[in-house]
């Protein structure tokens, strides 16, 4: 596999692969079902925790 | 408990640099083992002095580990950070003098090629390395309800770390480098470096692996993000060959411009990922906890993180306009670098929203104040990054201290303050203290701290514009008006204006070190009125 071979994969199938990648994954995010309210619940994590000591 | 185990182990290593020492190929590799013998044999003779009651873990300035979580290696990490944040300043400092008064240059070890090394390094990888570790361990123990996986290891990670900056510095004073930006030390360096991360990685990923929290909440994508990212540059970026198994000297495998292009796809990336990635992890835990408010939306945050994922990663090749790199290449960095201008600003617009229906805090709280200028100069390095990316910008721009503005407004305005406000989010709880010694004090830091900044982009700005026009300026016959001296010449009043602000900086953070300091010995200044300070 040369470079010619490379880049012409990358500037086409990987180019696309990628975008699919981030579109699904952006698009799971927002409207995954029951979306809101799993995103909601994320948010609220980091004031779970059972610390003994702190405030 | 004793630490014979360990102290066999690490004896055994201070044998061996001593070893290394002795069949040395070459002087600066027998000085860099003579370094690492002392280092070791310092850290046996602590080790089997050192003994804890049975059951105990280790006690740090009067704290051990009683709680749910594995804090030690953290109080540790917290310690570490502040202490390396003073030294790289203070280097930072000196560098600074050094270029408005030459004599300062100190030959061999002291002068400035081999100090400003020691500069990035000290402030990048020993003070952002340090928060980046202990911040992370922090944070994951909170949001999976875990303990940290692998015991002791941890600390492995911690001492490691700190052995790879000694050894870094080190090499740094005694000329031996690589010379590739943010990766100067040399092939062996680099190696223990990669260990150290691997348990690293293994630590982080196990504990979220044992997580009591079914979702992995979103500052530890960043943090794991960052983790893997910069593991990937490292060992990429360092790929060389030894001259000789004893000796100091490596040759990169790539050569010319792909060497180039490699060295800047770590650079670039190294921002992106080391001070960018890692130090959300930070915003995403830190700001809503001190603003006692979850983060404005979690779905941006989502998208925020998967656009600056599959951005960053292209932007490097815009450190390289106008060189051999092909024209494509160039334009592809620019691009990409424009398009991260979005999750970037995404990614401030989430952290500044989540003060929404709180804003009042701003004028009360001076730790929030702090954790939310980092956010804003996050925003406006992210602003003025992509712009200065785009070609006929980059030609004002580039090699003037335009460049080093921009970068400093980065690093001491969303780093250092994002970590500032992170440490006086950590010390008292860490310490189990009622609250930080002085908010006074903290004020001071801010101040201190925002002025120093404002002071040094500013004169970064004029000082390489100057340089920059100067450079390009021609006349009518076609010869260049100015010589390079004539240039260094004018830009000496802003080199002096740097210093100040530069020293501003430093005092402020020796402030937040007497401040945390006092907070671990558990003193309490006189309260003012209501034990809030106002905003001035």
């Amino acid at each position: 596999m040369n470079y010619h071979v490379m880049r012409e994969f990358a500037d086409s199938w990987g180019l696309l692969f990628m975008f699919a990648f981030f579109f699904c994954a952006a698009m799971f995010a927002l409207f995954r079902p029951n979306a809101k309210k799993f995103a909601r619940d994320a948010a609220e994590i980091p004031f779970k925790e059972d610390e003994s000591h702190g405030r | 408990m004793k630490f014979g185990m360990q102290a066999i182990i690490v004896g055994f290593f201070a044998f061996l640099a001593l070893l290394g020492a002795g069949f040395a190929a070459d002087a600066a590799f027998r000085a860099h083992a003579y370094v690492l013998f002392l280092l070791l044999a310092t850290g046996t003779i602590f080790l089997l002095k050192a003994e804890v009651g049975e059951g105990r873990t280790v006690s740090i300035f009067g704290a051990s580990d009683d709680g749910p979580y594995d804090d030690g290696v953290i109080r540790a990490g917290v310690i570490a950070t502040a202490f390396w944040g003073v030294v790289g300043f203070l280097v930072g400092v000196v560098v600074a003098a050094q270029l408005a008064f030459p004599h300062l240059n100190f030959e061999p070890w002291l002068n400035f090629g081999r100090v400003r090394p020691l500069h990035t390094s000290a402030v990048i990888f020993a003070f952002g390395g340090n928060a980046l570790i202990a911040t992370s361990f922090y944070v994951v123990q909170r949001t999976s309800r875990a303990r940290l996986f692998g015991g002791s290891l941890a600390w492995w990670v911690f001492w490691g770390y700190q052995i790879f900056i000694a050894l870094a510095a080190t090499g740094y004073l005694l000329g031996i480098t690589e010379g590739r930006e943010y990766a100067e030390p040399e092939w062996y360096v680099d190696l223990f470096l990669t260990v150290v991360w691997v348990a690293y990685l293994v630590v982080y990923l196990g504990t979220i692996l044992k997580r009591n929290e079914p979702h992995i909440y979103v500052a530890n994508w960043f943090y794991l993000a960052f983790i893997v990212t910069v593991a990937l540059l490292h060992v990429v970026n360092n790929l060389s060959v030894p001259v000789s198994f004893l000796g100091a000297k490596s040759y990169s495998v790539f050569s010319g411009v792909q060497d180039a292009l490699t060295q800047w796809w770590y650079g670039h990336n190294a921002v992106g990922f080391f001070l960018t990635a890692g130090f959300l992890g930070m915003m995403y835990y830190f700001v809503p906890k001190q603003a006692n408010r979850p983060v404005y939306s979690y779905r941006l945050s989502i998208i925020h993180f998967w656009s600056l994922i599959f951005l960053y990663i292209w932007a490097g090749p815009h450190h390289l306009h106008y060189t051999a790199l092909p024209d494509w290449a160039q334009t592809l960095g620019m691009v990409f670098s424009i398009m991260l201008w979005m999750p970037s600003w995404g990614g401030m617009i989430n952290g500044l929203m989540t003060l929404s229906g709180a804003w009042d805090k701003l004028r009360t709280d001076p730790v929030i104040r702090m954790m939310i200028l980092a956010v804003a100069f996050y925003g406006m390095s992210t602003f003025e990054g992509p712009m200065m990316s785009i070609k006929t910008v980059n030609s004002l721009s580039h090699y003037t201290d335009w460049t080093i503005g921009h970068v400093h407004s980065g690093a001491l305005g969303w780093n250092g303050m994002i970590t500032f406000g992170a440490l006086y989010y950590l010390f008292p709880r860490l310490w189990n203290r009622d609250g930080l010694y002085s908010l006074r004090l903290v004020s001071w830091h801010f101040w201190l701290a925002t002025i120093g900044i404002v002071i040094y982009a500013a004169s970064m700005w004029v000082s390489g514009i100057t340089q920059g026009l100067m450079w390009r300026e021609f006349d009518a016959q076609g010869y260049l008006v100015y010589s390079f001296a004539e240039t260094v010449a004018a830009l000496h009043p802003y080199y002096l204006m740097r210093l100040v602000g530069g020293l501003l900086y430093l005092s402020g953070a020796l402030v937040m070190a007497y401040n945390l300091a006092q907070t671990v010995r558990g003193a309490k200044s006189v309260p003012t009125a209501a034990g809030v300070v106002a905003a001035e």
